[in-house]
């Protein structure tokens, strides 16, 4: 186990810069998540990470060392990749022991490790099988056993579960995270599915466009998105974004509506801003939501439902925006119907229009 | 009027079935009878003098044929070996240049592009002991001052064609293992460098493996082509001095066209071809295995 350091690390293609001075602490023992829309440049900084992808500046430093230039093979990471990268030819005990043959580790050795990983991953059935005669979840494992086999310093995970349906992804999630509480080595996970890294993160890199934007716990950055796009990037529904401007100490929307200012925010008389409110913090009247002493209303007409089950999210118009609200303890809603909805001020976010960015105080 | 209704499909085949009888059907029939016969060129009539499996029994006890076979073979096995070591060498390399690679794709098809019989000749003078280029080299370095007789010492002149045959076809291999080197997944690759692989290691079981099928393929196609070799080694030694380059179909072409013994050179004919049979089943088996181990099969 280690600590991963990476100071002013930079990634170009040619001319095109990718990753731009990125600087991150990863403790020994810690589950970090990168997270950030397609192309943003996680898989990047994991396979510099992992020594697949030269690194054009700064350091990356694991445990003690530098290891820049080290091949992969020197680092004592393991990586499951996304198309989990299986050795076709080789059965899955040969898959799972193939580092430890590398590493020229007995065969009673090998043979013990392997055992162990398959029956934490439950393929112990399976170990006579080629990758070919086998689901994407038990291939899914069989990567996954192949990096723990080797009790690396680090495991690099590139989005391991994208490929596969929705209730194995779920269910591979809990693995991975139990995997983490079991074994407690360093785990950095790439993903762009932000439930997944607010599930499985200590902590969360929120990337954008070869930045990071935002380090924190999953709570930090629901709570206390620093900027618009951490704000709508991390939560389903994604936070409603109203545009207003502040007149004369109160929040107005672009249509006229006025809205107090919420507490604990820093904004300039005439700033345009928008004003940020998740679906959990607007909600009809009546509806339970934590009382709070800063309340608003708006009235507004319900354009659709979508039934969840134990809740129901009600999509509404205000200020020419489309709004998504949630309603618990469901009752039946006409289309076109007018309702009252409670808002949260203390829960809700402003954020500068030009910029992007928090002004929470 | 009564009017033949045969099937739509049948006549729809029938100017296949047409072709295919009167190109391949009818010779090999007529060879195949020939060949137990005493049928001479010269003397046309003889295609009717019945001699049973004679011909075949004598190219059994034939000292010659059996030395033409162990040769062709032994030029078979020399020659797909080196041209898998040095096609796969030429592949990996072109497979890292990223500047013109384009280009030395199909230079390093310009052999391929040569009649065999004019590689032949240019062998031949390459080789020749008097005029040739590479004595004429080895004497100019000081390496040696004598002639050697390349074409006329036996050892000497099968290094001579192997070279000759390895020089024009080494191509087919590079080309499709180059195919087979850009086709493999990048993922493997990688993680057995994650695992631990140096590159050697990463080359021995990762990469190769995924070029075996490649690898067979070539096999196959150059495995017929070297069993049927004849031109290269008509021009250059005519199988010659004195048989000590024989090959199968030098021998069979020079029994056959020379001798004008054609019955004699269709049974050996015939049996040279399960030569060919025999390694085309062998590599197709062997490419057969490299699939289904790669999880490519069925
Ligand atoms: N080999 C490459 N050459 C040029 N650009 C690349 C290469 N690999 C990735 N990129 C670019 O770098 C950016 C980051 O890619 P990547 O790290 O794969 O993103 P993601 O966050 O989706 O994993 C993308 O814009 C991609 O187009
Ligand atoms: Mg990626």
């Amino acid at each position: 186990m280690a600590d991963v350091v990476l100071r002013n690390v930079v990634k170009n293609y040619g001319a095109v810069p990718v990753v731009h001075a990125i600087n991150l602490d990863i403790a020994h023992g810690e589950f970090v998540v990168l997270v950030g829309p397609s192309g943003c440049g996680k898989s990047t900084t994991l396979r510099m990470i992992a020594g697949l992808e030269a690194i054009s500046g700064g350091t990356v430093q694991i445990g003690e060392r530098v290891v820049n230039d080290l091949p992969p093979r020197d680092r004592n990471i393991s990586m499951v990749f996304q198309n989990y990268a299986l050795y076709p030819h080789m059965s899955v005990r040969e898959n799972l022991g193939f580092s430890l043959h590398i590493a020229k580790r007995s065969r009673a050795d090998i043979e013990k490790a392997v055992a162990e990983a398959a029956e934490i991953l439950s393929l112990t059935p399976l170990l006579d099988r080629k990758p070919g005669q086998l689901s994407g979840g038990q291939r899914q494992r069989v990567a996954m056993g192949r990096a723990i086999v080797r009790h690396p310093d680090v495991f690099l995970f590139d989005e391991p579960l994208s490929n596969l349906d929705a209730k194995l992804r779920t269910q591979m999630r809990v693995e991975i995270k139990r995997l983490h509480q079991k074994v407690g080595t360093t785990i950095i996970y790439v993903t762009h599915d932000q439930i997944e890294a607010m599930t499985l993160a200590d902590r969360i890199v929120i990337m954008r466009d070869g930045h990071i934007v935002q380090i924190g716990t999953p709570l930090d950055v629901f709570e206390r998105p620093v900027n618009a796009f951490v704000a709508t990037f991390i939560g389903s529904p994604p936070m409603n974004l109203l545009p207003a401007t502040v007149t004369g100490g109160a929040l107005r929307l672009s249509d006229g509506t006025p809205i107090p200012l919420p507490p604990g925010l820093s904004a300039r008389e005439g700033q345009a801003v928008h004003f940020g409110v998740r679906a959990d913090n607007i909600m009809p009247e009546g509806h339970a939501m934590p009382p709070t002493a800063h309340m608003t209303h708006v009235e507004m007409p319900v354009t659709l439902t979508e039934p969840l089950g134990t809740e129901t999210l009600l999509f509404g118009t205000l200020s020419g925006t489309e709004v998504q609200a949630k309603m618990l303890n469901p009752r039946p809603v006409r289309t076109g119907e007018v309702l009252r909805f409670g808002i949260a001020l203390d829960k809700c976010h402003l954020f500068d229009a030009e910029t992007g960015a928090s002004l929470r105080v | 009027m009564y009017r033949m209704r045969l099937p739509p499909w049948l006549v729809l085949l029938m100017p296949a079935f047409v072709i295919l009888l009167a190109v391949v059907a009818i010779p090999l029939v007529l060879s195949l009878y020939s060949s137990f016969t005493a049928f001479q060129l010269t003397r046309p009539e003889t295609i009717t003098k019945w001699i049973g499996t004679f011909n075949y029994q004598k190219a059994m006890g034939d000292a010659n044929f059996w030395a033409a076979f162990g040769r062709t073979v032994l030029l078979l096995t020399v020659a797909l070996n080196l041209e898998m070591l040095l096609g796969l060498g030429l592949a990996l390399m072109v497979a890292k240049v990223t500047r013109g690679q384009r280009l030395l794709r199909t230079m390093m098809m310009f052999p391929m592009m040569f009649s065999p019989i004019l590689v032949g000749f240019q062998f031949k003078f390459i080789f020749n002991d008097n005029v040739g280029l590479l004595n004429n080299a080895l004497q100019s370095l000081g390496l040696t001052d004598v002639a050697i007789p390349w074409l006329v010492d036996g050892n000497l002149a099968f290094i001579a064609i192997v070279t000759a045959e390895v020089w024009t076809s080494t191509s087919v291999f590079a080309i499709l293992i180059l195919a087979g080197l850009f086709a493999i997944p990048q993922d493997p690759v990688e993680a057995a460098r994650v695992d631990g692989c140096t590159p050697w290691q990463t080359f021995r079981y990762v990469t190769l493996p995924f070029l075996m099928p490649f690898i067979y393929i070539a096999m196959a196609i150059r495995s017929l082509d070297v069993a049927r070799a004849y031109d290269i080694v008509q021009v250059m030694t005519a199988g010659g001095p004195a048989r000590r380059t024989e090959l199968l179909w030098t021998l069979i072409g020079r029994t056959g066209y020379v001798d004008a013994r054609m019955g004699y050179a269709n049974a050996m004919g015939y049996i040279a071809i399960l030569l060919s049979i025999v390694f085309t089943v062998y590599f197709f088996r062997k490419l057969t295995t490299a699939r289904t181990s790669l999880g490519m099969g069925d």
